[in-house]
């Protein structure tokens, strides 16, 4: 932390990023220094002795042992101090504190798939508390990869067949990038993901809302089962509204108006779809009174209280076709919705499907 | 500058100074066969070494071109070209600068020409293998280049498996059988010079006073034997791998990727010093001609340089400190990374010295030495905060990296190459080339270089990571100021070529010594005749008797001929 005060032009979210920052802050400094002192040397020489005369004479040097065991062993002390420094940090870096909350990363071409101890899984993204020790154990699925995080001063590779382990003390909530640095082909630059971190109770909330078991996650359940899906669905060209994000959100009415996406307003609009139409949409939503138990409800809401942009999957994802029937499905066939249905697309937030491998690094 | 102000020093001169005016009647190695056979089947080093010059030069420009589209690309976060493109540019950027440009160039072009007439000898010590050296690299070259053009590969030049070995669709196995040839004319070149350098030393010619460069090359040499045969090894493993599904790097057939990444570096690494050690033995010869000195600590040069081929062998771990490889190796790697940076230190600390109470001139070639000295330091050091085991966690596989590397490649072996070509020019093709064209591109290939790689120090700090098609916006801007750079860059590489040829043509006639330097090879006419020397020259002194006049050389020689 000796350059605390230094201003950072990139941001700097955890404990041994002071640490790396301080010994390439002092490396600088150093090699900076070294740098000016022999160019300003070589530049004076330069200028000092040019040749003002064809037959000028020069003094016969041909060098000082003394002179060169002093140039050979300054550089080699100077170094000597900077590796036992980095020693310290490197060590740091591979041995995580035995405390340290485990998060599971595999990398596979090219995405980032994190598990965490509860069992909540995501995909190119990564949220942890802050103030709290984190270790990641690391592997590929097939080739290598590096999992990077800039704002954290850390990465380490993925290497296929090894579990490797790091871990951060994130310090600083907020949002940074994570990157894959070790290249592995085609969509290498596309393999980049976020790293979320949150006040230990906001990690505690998503946490409950991802858990395996979770109401969440029944509540994902129920909403295939229901065949909620078959019209709230990523595909573009689906018929409902897609539900990511619309917790405590503005919902403009048909008829004028708007109502705050709460609780009782996600409540409503699955029991009595037709009290309150969302502007722009067509009213065919079924009324699920008396067909889902309040029980049920209560997972269906927290459900979609939960759900993230790109949450919601995509159709096809949930009717798995029996196997030799073709692999593209098409919509499920009500003639008359479809065509109803294609005019208030761009009235709704745009989201569009999300695909798990992104294609070609664009 | 005339022959009269200069203080040779060699036996050889006063002995049969050569006749100025009537060098041109006599044939030199240019003008006495003609046709394409007497090239094509020429066992002579200094037309070989032309052969190279011009072969080298295409790979050159094929890199250069890939190496514009890799800028290209860069200019827009979301890139200009498709990802697929991209990857298979940077490849072959990658592999045609190392294995074609960087690696033959100076041993292949100088080192042949050169190596001979430095140590006062008639041709290398097997000129036939010579010749065949350079086929072998035309072929490997232009397999290369077939399977670049032909849907070309996108590993990288670095080739890591298993993606190289089942995941890449390209091609890697054409990419690997042109390596392995082309590691063969490396290891047949540098046995040539090996023992050229043993055996045919003209009498006189101690191991003590042979030219910097010679040393360099010599231990250029060394490397080439002792390393091209583990990269062979390394890529017929790897082809086996891909081609029959043995087992080797891929973990998912029991193999150990990191036992790759050893065998790789293990070459690869102390290639680097492949690449620039002739370059820092150009910059011996250019600043002691252009300062009229003795290098400051001859023995401590060479040492350095014997030092550095030694010590390349063993820190071919630096590139595997977050791959796995281990805590102690780690710690062994770092240290022995900062180890052999001393001897570059001590190199530059030498240079700098030599030009101490010197009477300097500022002609091309000695333009381009200190600004090889410059860049090269800013290389090295960069490179220390990647041996570290702590800053390396931060920048390790970004564009740190990249900026620091070609620092060591283009600010050095590139800047030390042109230094030479612009020295030895002369020499090579009996004409001067425009002095003020050739410090205008020494200039602004120094700024347009800088202005290519300095922010992507930058860069790399900020995290954006190498071989990245597209980025996250807040890139673009050094992104973009890199790209403007590598123009300015290609503008100051392209301009030699036009006023280096139109010098064969116009140039004025070249004395034998136009920079009244001491090397062996200024006792020869410009061009030299095709047998270099009508008489074996004696050597009496050291390389770099610039402070004596010849009297006093010779009063020095027969008092016992210490150097
Ligand atoms: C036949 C298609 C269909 C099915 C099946 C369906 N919905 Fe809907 N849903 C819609 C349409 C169309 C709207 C928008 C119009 C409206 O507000 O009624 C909507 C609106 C909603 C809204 C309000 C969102 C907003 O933006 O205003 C919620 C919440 C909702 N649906 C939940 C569900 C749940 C939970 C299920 C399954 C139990 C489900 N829907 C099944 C078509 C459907
Ligand atoms: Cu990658
Ligand atoms: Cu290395």
């Amino acid at each position: 932390m000796i350059f605390a005060q230094i201003p950072l032009p990139t941001p700097r979210a955890s404990s041994q990023g002071a640490e790396i920052d301080d010994i390439i802050l002092a490396t600088t400094l150093v090699t900076g220094l070294a740098f000016v002192l022999v160019t300003a040397v070589l530049i004076t020489f330069c200028f000092l002795y040019r040749r003002r005369s064809e037959d000028e004479r020069t003094p016969r040097i041909l060098g000082s042992t003394v002179i060169e065991i002093i140039w050979t062993t300054i550089p080699f002390l100077i170094f000597i101090a900077f590796f036992v420094w980095g020693i310290k940090i490197f060590q740091v870096h591979l041995t995580p504190p035995d405390d340290a909350m485990e998060i599971n990363v595999v990398g596979k071409q090219w995405m980032w798939k994190v598990q965490h101890p509860e069992g909540e899984r995501e995909i190119n993204s990564l949220h942890i508390p802050v103030n709290r020790a984190i270790k990641i154990n690391l592997t590929s699925e097939d080739v290598i990869h590096d999992f990077g995080i800039p704002a954290f001063r850390n990465k380490i590779d993925a290497v296929p067949g090894r579990t490797m382990s790091t871990w951060y003390y994130p310090t600083e909530v907020g949002v940074y990038h994570i990157f894959c640095d070790q290249y592995c082909g085609q969509g290498h630059s596309a393999m980049v993901g976020k790293v979320y971190v949150m006040e230990q109770k906001d990690y505690e909330e998503w946490s409950k809302a991802h858990a395996e078991g979770s109401l969440a996650l029944e509540g994902r359940k129920l909403f295939l089962k229901l065949q909620c899906i078959s019209c709230h669905s990523n595909n573009s060209g689906a018929r409902a509204p897609v539900l990511e994000e619309i917790y405590k959100k503005r919902v403009p009415l048909q008829g004028g108006g708007e109502v705050i996406a709460d609780d009782s307003y996600i409540r409503e609009s699955i029991l009595y779809p037709l009290k309150k139409v969302h502007e722009g949409w067509q009213p065919i939503m079924p009324s699920f009174l008396g067909q889902v138990s309040e029980d049920d409800l209560v997972k269906v809401i927290a459900y979609i209280k939960s759900l993230r942009r790109g949450d919601i999957p995509v159709r096809t994802e949930q009717f798995y076709p029996p196997i030799g029937a073709p692999t593209q499905r098409t919509e499920v066939q009500s003639p008359k919705t479809n065509t109803e249905n294609s005019a208030p697309k761009e009235s709704v937030p745009k989201n569009t499907p999300k695909e798990s491998a992104p294609k070609g690094g664009k | 500058m005339s022959l009269a102000s200069v203080y040779l020093n060699r036996d050889y001169i006063t002995q049969s100074a050569p006749a100025e005016p009537n060098a041109k009647a006599s044939p030199n190695y240019l003008n006495h066969a003609y046709g394409w056979q007497s090239w094509l089947l020429t066992i002579d080093h200094k037309r070989i070494g032309l052969l190279y010059m011009l072969s080298v030069t295409g790979f050159f420009l094929i890199g250069m071109a890939a190496a514009g589209m890799v800028r290209y690309d860069l200019l827009k976060p979301s890139g200009m070209l498709e990802a697929d493109i991209y990857n298979r540019m940077f490849s072959a950027h990658g592999i045609v600068m190392t294995f074609f440009f960087l690696i033959p160039a100076i041993p292949g072009i100088f080192g042949n020409f050169f190596i001979p007439l430095m140590v006062g000898a008639r041709d290398l010590a097997f000129p036939k293998l010579n010749l065949a050296s350079w086929y072998i690299y035309m072929i490997g070259g232009a397999f290369g280049i077939w399977a670049i053009l032909n849907g070309g590969i996108d590993t990288g030049w670095t080739l890591y498996p298993p993606y190289s070995s089942k995941s890449a669709a390209t091609n890697v196995a054409p990419v690997a059988v042109s390596i392995f040839i082309t590691g063969f004319s490396s290891i047949l070149t540098g046995l040539n010079i090996v023992v050229t350098v043993h055996r045919m030393r003209a009498p006189g010619m101690t191991w003590m006073r042979l030219p910097l460069f010679v040393w360099a090359i010599y231990a250029t040499s060394l490397i080439q034997l002792l390393s091209t045969p583990v990269l062979a090894v390394t890529v017929v493993f790897l082809g086996v791998e891909r081609l029959t599904g043995v087992g080797i790097f891929d973990p998912a057939l029991q193999g150990d990727p990191v036992l790759f990444q050893h065998m790789f570096w293990f070459y690869s690494h102390p290639a680097v010093y492949i690449m620039i050690l002739p370059a820092m033995g150009v910059i011996n010869e250019v600043l002691t001609c252009f300062s009229r000195k003795n290098i400051f600590g001859y023995s401590a040069v060479v040492f350095s340089t014997l030092g550095i081929a030694f010590a390349g062998f063993i820190v071919w771990g630096h590139h595997m400190f977050l791959a796995g490889e281990g805590y102690y190796p780690a710690l062994i790697f770092s240290f022995l990374s900062f180890f052999v940076a001393v001897p570059s230190a001590v190199k530059v600390f030498n240079w700098t010295a030599t030009l101490y109470k010197g009477s300097i001139t500022f002609s091309a070639p000695m333009i381009y030495a200190v600004g090889f000295i410059i860049l090269f330091m800013i290389g090295g050091l960069t490179g220390l905060f990647l041996s570290n085991l702590g800053s390396d966690i931060h920048l390790h596989d970004t564009y740190f990296v990249v900026a620091h590397f070609h620092y060591v490649m283009v600010g050095g072996m590139v800047l030390g190459y042109f230094a030479g070509l612009h020295y030895w020019w002369p020499k090579i093709t009996g004409r001067m080339y425009n002095e003020w064209w050739a410090k205008f591109s020494a200039i602004t290939i120094m700024v347009g270089f800088s202005f290519t790689f300095l922010p992507q120090f930058y860069l790399g700090y900020l995290g954006m990571p190498r071989r990245y098609a597209s980025y996250a916006p807040e890139f673009q801007d050094l992104n973009v100021l890199s790209s403007a750079g590598s123009t300015v860059l290609a503008v100051g590489y392209i301009m030699p070529l036009f006023y280096l040829i139109h010098s064969l043509f116009f140039g004025k006639i070249a004395t034998s010594n136009p920079w009244g330097a001491t090397g062996l090879e200024w006792q020869t006419p410009s061009p030299p005749s095709p047998h270099n020397f009508d008489k074996t020259p004696i050597v009496t002194c050291g390389p770099y008797e610039y402070s004596l006049t010849p009297e006093e050389a010779k009063a020095m020689a027969q008092a016992g001929g210490k150097h």
